[in-house]
């Protein structure tokens, strides 16, 4: 495009030639500022996690003591802010996993019911599912809190799993409406005929069918509740109930917190949805092809 | 043309509002009709408990007409106000914009840029909180990491980021491209496989090539999933609390505040929950039109299917 109307800078050679080589060289430039931009940020991240607290701020580009310390210290609990760690980080396991394990179920039935039953008046759900879709979660935050107060469920972890689940659950509707189209309704009638219940077809015939949007949706619900943060603060308050990113954001309480036991926190914490989402890449973008082309 | 017009009806996730066909014969009754009702049950719990309730209750917090009339007279909400234009309105173009063109440059079949691809995602698959402390922490102070690579490379002091609105501002804002270009840019190129070779092959026997074939083809096929999704990222940009509340913080004195951080700061740190209810209220007006637009564009887009 832009890239081929460069122009040549030696004009000797073949046109043809010429352009390449130029079009190869802006390529190279680009990926290499690229790089820089995303992992910059990155970098400094580890960097600061290696250093010794007094040399966070020394000027240094590169770790000239590299240790290990602040690794350890997260490891083993031995920093105030960080007695609870691994309590924590159960914590946002057990957040993350109920809201993925309540958002497939929830969504999956949901759409199984509007798509697959044709139940009148689906579509109503539908739309409100979209609506909810919409709105900033932080926009809901105050009346949430209040709300949340009122159920008797302040402090407790039900409530943020209960607030991430209400704003999975929409695109798992979605998604799961998109794909549930490509399983023929066939199957349906004919378990039908042999005198299968809705829960039979539910569990023996849709689920098992949809597995790849299960696994897409189950994913991004997980990631939902590993990423938030307003909520989870807002919601949780005493240490042994919190979840990791409060706890990180307790660092930020004092300007002489160790940053280095803050970083290494910060990268343990980030180990498994890298790890996920470099597992499962090959269905995330399915999810999101399913979801944002196929239309 | 129904390859195009698949192609045009890219978006995202659709309301499937088919006319109701009965494909159970004769239609749900008896314990099929039960069955369907116990099916919806949650969903309908968890929408009316925690979405239609807290939506009722957050209308009813921010009914008061006092309440504007206070956040008019606040210079700090007309600062937020700016603030929040300026924050979605840049970030949000810059961000679509580039995703797009680099969803074109991912495109290649190079193998080095597919290895690339998969680093490049890397921000979008850090939690959030973590990245955005990596970048407060790469600019604070005078010996950010950032500063300390300007001096060592180039012996240039750098600015205190944190000291200037704008450069603050400014940070809010690549903090947010950087940890959600990847996303869009993946969503585009997405869009941009679905478009069929044959399309392309066309366009080549008519001559089209390069800026033309991008002009004429590319970016009309893919003008509306480009619309719905800068229509969603406008959202949930409005929504976002977290980039500048790790990032800025505010600072220099608060004046970097969105109006998601300020109703969160007025309702829990200065005790008054129904005014930052209205503050974040305030953004309804606005919020309402895309709302609408992005719904009749999904709907017209199942008229396209």
């Amino acid at each position: 495009m832009s890239l081929a109307l460069a122009p040549g800078r030696r004009p000797g050679r073949p046109r043809y030639r010429l352009r390449r080589a130029v079009v190869e060289t802006l390529c190279l430039a680009l990926g290499f500022v690229l790089v820089i931009w995303s992992l910059m940020p990155v970098y400094n991240m580890v960097l600061i996690a290696l250093s010794e607290h007094g040399a966070v701020f020394s000027g240094d580009i590169w770790p000239h003591a590299p240790s290990l310390e602040s690794f350890v210290v997260v490891w083993t609990q031995g920093f105030w802010y960080l007695e609870h760690f691994w309590r924590q980080f159960g914590n946002s396991f057990f957040v993350g996993l109920m809201t993925m394990f309540l958002t497939l179920l929830i969504g999956s039935l949901t759409s199984f019911t509007i798509g697959r039953l044709r139940l009148r008046h689906g579509w109503l759900l539908t739309n409100a599912a979209l609506l909810t879709y919409v709105i900033p979660a932080s926009f809901l935050a105050i009346p949430f809190y209040r709300i949340m107060q009122g159920y008797g469920l302040g402090d407790n972890p039900w409530s943020v799993i209960a607030a991430m689940v209400t704003f999975a659950t929409p695109y798992a509707i979605f998604i799961f409406q998109q794909y549930g189209k490509s399983i023929p309704m066939e199957l349906d009638e004919s378990a039908r005929i042999d005198g299968a219940s809705p829960l039979q077809i539910y569990v023996w015939i849709y689920l098992p069918l949809m597995a790849p949007a299960l696994v897409a949706v189950g994913t991004y619900a997980l990631l939902l509740a590993w990423n938030e943060y307003l909520y989870q603060f807002l919601l949780l308050s005493s240490p042994d109930v919190m979840t990791v990113p409060v706890a990180l954001a307790q660092f930020l309480n004092s300007d002489e917190s160790p940053w280095n036991y803050m970083m290494a926190t910060a990268i343990v914490y980030a180990v498994p949805p890298i790890v996920m989402y470099y597992g499962f890449r090959r269905y995330m973008a399915a999810g999101l092809t399913m979801g944002g082309v196929k239309g | 043309m129904s390859s195009t017009q698949q192609v045009l009806a890219v978006g995202r996730p659709v309301a499937v509002n088919h006319p109701w066909r009965p494909v159970w014969p004769g239609g749900l009754h008896g314990s099929e009709y039960s069955w369907a009702i116990a099916f919806l049950i949650p969903y309908v719990a968890v929408f009316l408990a925690f979405v239609a309730y807290p939506v009722a209750y957050g209308l009813w917090m921010g009914s008061k007409p006092e309440l504007y009339a206070d956040l008019a007279a606040d210079p700090l909400y007309l600062r937020t106000v700016v603030n929040t234009l300026l924050y979605v309105g840049i970030g949000v173009n810059v961000k679509m914009f580039l995703a797009f063109l680099l969803s074109g440059f991912f495109m290649s079949r190079s193998r080095w840029i597919k290895a690339l691809l998969i680093l490049y995602m890397l921000p979008w698959a850090l939690p959030a909180i973590p990245a955005f402390l990596a970048v407060h922490w790469m600019l604070v102070g005078q010996w950010g990491f950032l500063n300390s690579l300007l001096s060592a490379l180039f012996g240039i002091d750098g600015p205190i980021w944190f000291n200037s609105y704008w450069l603050a501002l400014g940070a809010n804002i690549v903090a947010d491209i950087w940890k959600w270009m990847p996303f869009w840019t993946l969503i585009f190129l997405a869009g941009r496989t679905a478009i069929p070779q044959d399309i392309y092959d066309a366009a080549d026997v008519d001559g089209a090539t390069g800026v033309r074939r991008f002009a004429h083809v590319t970016f009309p096929l893919l003008a509306n999933l480009y619309l719905v999704c800068t229509l969603l990222a406008t959202l949930w940009m409005f929504g976002d609390f977290t980039t500048v509340y790790f990032v800025s913080g505010g600072a220099p004195a608060r004046s970097t505040e969105v109006l998601a951080t300020l109703g969160i700061h007025e309702a829990f740190d200065f005790a008054a929950p129904q005014l930052g209810v209205a503050t974040v209220m305030s953004a309804l007006p606005l919020l309402i039109p895309l709302v609408i637009v992005l719904m009749r564009k999904v709907h017209t887009m199942e008229v396209q299917l």
